[in-house]
């Protein structure tokens, strides 16, 4: 055995083969086992690491979560009062920071009385797993307390349309203009140099103006999202542009497409599966914008709902609410995706990460 | 005395097909070209004063050392970059600006990848406002004469380098031009490949009423190819020979090793690497002290 490696994967190449001609017979042949490493620049993982890890993704933050909440010596700096004893303004359920009932509690034993009984417990911010597993279910079905007030779908339906509109008004006129830019330096030196200098200013800061111009409703809020959006939109998309090789433009101008027909035939359908992906990037910031948007004029939408909750101290509501946020954001973004490769059949730099094995 | 250099003399037949050839129409006329660019600190220039003419099916092949500016050469034929002074002149006509009538192959994979390989071959056609039915059936037979029918429905991204350069020749030859550019369109191919390549494209070029300037910087290829090659210079970029080939054609493998073939590598082979002595003051290059058999190994 002068040379380890080569009889390895000779050995390799055997069970191959015998496990592809019978099947049965291959759990009798020893598999021999190749290295495959975990960190190499660029290389993809198997489709079963790519499981665990996306998994674990999840996981781990939740693994925190749960330690925090159910381990009562990890972080818990409140005492829940069971029994408020001797102590005049202790009451059953209210929490108090340790040291405080601590000192309560030496003097007590000091002076002589009923002493005061509490569990550790997290602050009234930080609700446990299971608190919160309820309220994704329970916050739908809680009646609004008043009457005016909206269910919380109904809040998660309005910020929805909000994002829909102020996105797909922004993408109506910034992915052209993008592409434009992206694809003539007129269009781009006409443009660009005045949307750098816009998009370093705040969207936020359109609040007032937005509100003054288009009334207290969702008029204002869309502006917001719109302009949140927009100016990022067009350097985007005007970048990826001009990342499309000059190659098959020059190709294109051999075999006699006109000016236009380099526009509609080369340069957009070339950019088309890139101009996705940014799309995509982009609504993810755009939910960003939300949370300001609604908070303008009339508070509405999943925003009015947090803070509401937030204001009844019904913070499980509020972990839920986000949560939610959270689910929609990543199971669009999936949904997107998966049609994004039936869109573009021809795109393979969304594989480059994909699996190997 | 005088004598011919091996690689000038023809046999009867090879002089026949010359003279022939030069018979044929003029389908390309350079005159003059010279092309500098300018950059930060200066110009270069690129060609200078370039002079050829290319008959109607022949076959010219480009050949020069690096940076000599054959690229830029062809760039300027295709209308893809403007001389600084000179003429291009196609058929007698003028070319200013890229056209349908001037095919063009580069070295990288051009193909448009959102297309299929049928899609691709369509594209010129649909621009000359061919219908789109006829345009299939014509494709379809460009694809075929390149070997490549099973793949008619197959993105570029699943085809391999020697099949996609395939297909660029049939998309660039579908679209009816009179002369086909070719910027070293074997460049990024295996050895085995090329040699498959070279015997197609001569195959198709024989069967096709064609023009070909063909440039690449490999010796073999330029000779097989060719009926004449034309020598670049570097610095400037001028021509330094137009040379006839003399081995017979149909081309095969056999040749090369034969003296018409020999004589004129070797002859080509001492214009682009003339000899250096001890003495000449190459600029830009170091001069080291050679390291004696004798030295122990110091790692
Ligand atoms: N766009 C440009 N701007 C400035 N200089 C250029 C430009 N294009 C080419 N050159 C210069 O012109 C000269 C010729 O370049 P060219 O690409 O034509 O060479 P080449 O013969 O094709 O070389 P190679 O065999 O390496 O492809 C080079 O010196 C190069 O630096
Ligand atoms: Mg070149």
């Amino acid at each position: 055995m002068s040379q380890p490696g080569a009889s390895a994967s000779l050995d390799q190449t055997v069970v191959a083969t015998a496990s592809t001609k019978n099947q049965a017979n291959s759990r009798d042949i020893p598999l021999v086992k190749v290295k495959d490493p975990w960190f190499v620049p660029r290389v993809g993982l198997s489709a079963r690491r790519n499981r665990v890890l996306g998994i674990a993704s999840f996981l781990l933050p939740l693994l925190i979560w749960f330690a925090i909440s159910y381990l009562p010596f990890l972080w818990h700096p409140n005492i829940k009062i069971t029994e408020p004893g001797d102590v005049s303004y202790f009451k059953a359920g209210m929490q108090i920071e340790r040291e405080r009932f601590e000192s309560e509690y030496a003097k007590l034993v000091t002076s002589g009385g009923e002493l005061p009984q509490g569990e550790p417990s997290n602050p009234v911010y930080l609700p446990a797993p299971h608190e919160v597993a309820t309220a994704l279910y329970t916050s739908f079905t809680t009646e609004p307390r008043r009457k005016s007030e909206q269910w919380f779908h109904e809040s998660l339906w309005h910020s929805i349309t909000i994002i829909f509109w102020g996105f797909t008004l922004s993408s109506l006129v910034g992915v052209p203009l993008g592409v434009l830019c992206g694809t003539y330096a007129a269009v781009s030196r006409l443009q660009e140099p005045f949307i750098e200098f816009f998009r370093y200013l705040p969207a936020p800061a359109f609040g007032a103006l937005a509100v003054a111009i288009l009334g207290i409703h969702d008029a204002p809020k869309i502006a917001i999202i719109f302009i949140g959006t927009f100016f990022q939109q067009v350097l985007v998309i005007a970048n990826t542009t001009r990342k499309l090789d000059t190659a098959l433009i020059e190709a294109a101008m051999t075999l006699g497409s006109s000016r236009l027909a380099l526009l509609f035939k080369v340069v957009i359908p070339g950019v088309l599966p890139d101009l996705y992906r940014d799309l995509r990037i982009l609504l993810g910031w755009a939910w960003t914008y939300l949370i300001v948007a609604e908070l303008i004029g009339t508070s509405s939408g999943i925003t009015w709902f947090i803070t509401q909750q937030a204001r009844y101290k019904n913070f499980e509501n509020v972990f839920a609410a986000i949560i939610i946020i959270g689910i929609i954001g990543l199971v669009t973004d999936m949904l997107l995706a998966r049609l994004g490769r039936r869109f573009f059949p021809w795109d393979r730099s969304g594989d480059k990460q994909a699996a190997h094995a | 005395m005088n004598v011919v250099p091996a690689y000038q003399q023809q046999t009867t037949d090879v002089r026949q097909r010359f003279d022939t050839l030069k018979q044929r129409d003029v389908t390309l006329q350079v005159q003059n070209l010279s092309k500098s660019f300018s950059i930060n600190d200066g110009t270069v220039t690129a060609l200078s004063n370039v002079s050829f003419e290319v008959h109607r099916r022949e076959f010219m092949t480009v050949i020069g050392p690096s940076g000599c500016g054959k690229s830029t050469l062809i760039r300027i034929l295709a209308g893809l970059e403007f001389a600084s002074s000179g003429v291009v002149k196609l058929n007698g006509e003028q070319v200013s600006g890229p056209g349908p009538d001037r095919g063009m192959v580069f070295q990288t994979y051009t193909l448009f990848p959102w297309l299929t390989v049928k899609k691709n071959v369509m594209f010129g056609l649909r621009n000359l406002g061919v219908s789109d039915t006829l345009a299939q059936k014509e494709a379809m037979q460009w694809i075929d004469l390149v070997g490549l029918d099973r793949f008619a429905n197959h993105y570029p991204h699943q085809l391999s380098g020697g099949m996609k350069q395939r297909v660029a020749i049939a998309r660039a030859l579908a679209a009816k031009p009179r002369i086909l550019l070719m910027d070293e369109p074997f460049g990024a191919l295996d050895a085995q490949t090329r040699a498959k390549m070279q015997s197609y494209l001569l195959e198709i070029w024989r069967n096709i009423d064609i023009t070909i300037v063909f440039i690449t910087h490999d010796l073999d290829e330029a000779i097989f190819l060719a009926d004449r090659i034309l020598v670049l210079k570097a610095n400037p970029g001028e021509v330094q020979e137009l040379i006839e080939v003399p081995v017979p054609r149909p081309r095969l493998a056999s040749q090369m090793l034969e003296t018409p073939f020999l004589s004129t590598r070797q002859h080509i082979g001492e214009l682009i690497h003339p000899p250096v002595s001890e003495e000449d003051d190459l600029p830009g290059v170091i001069r080291m002290t050679p390291v004696g058999d004798d030295v122990e190994p110091q790692w």
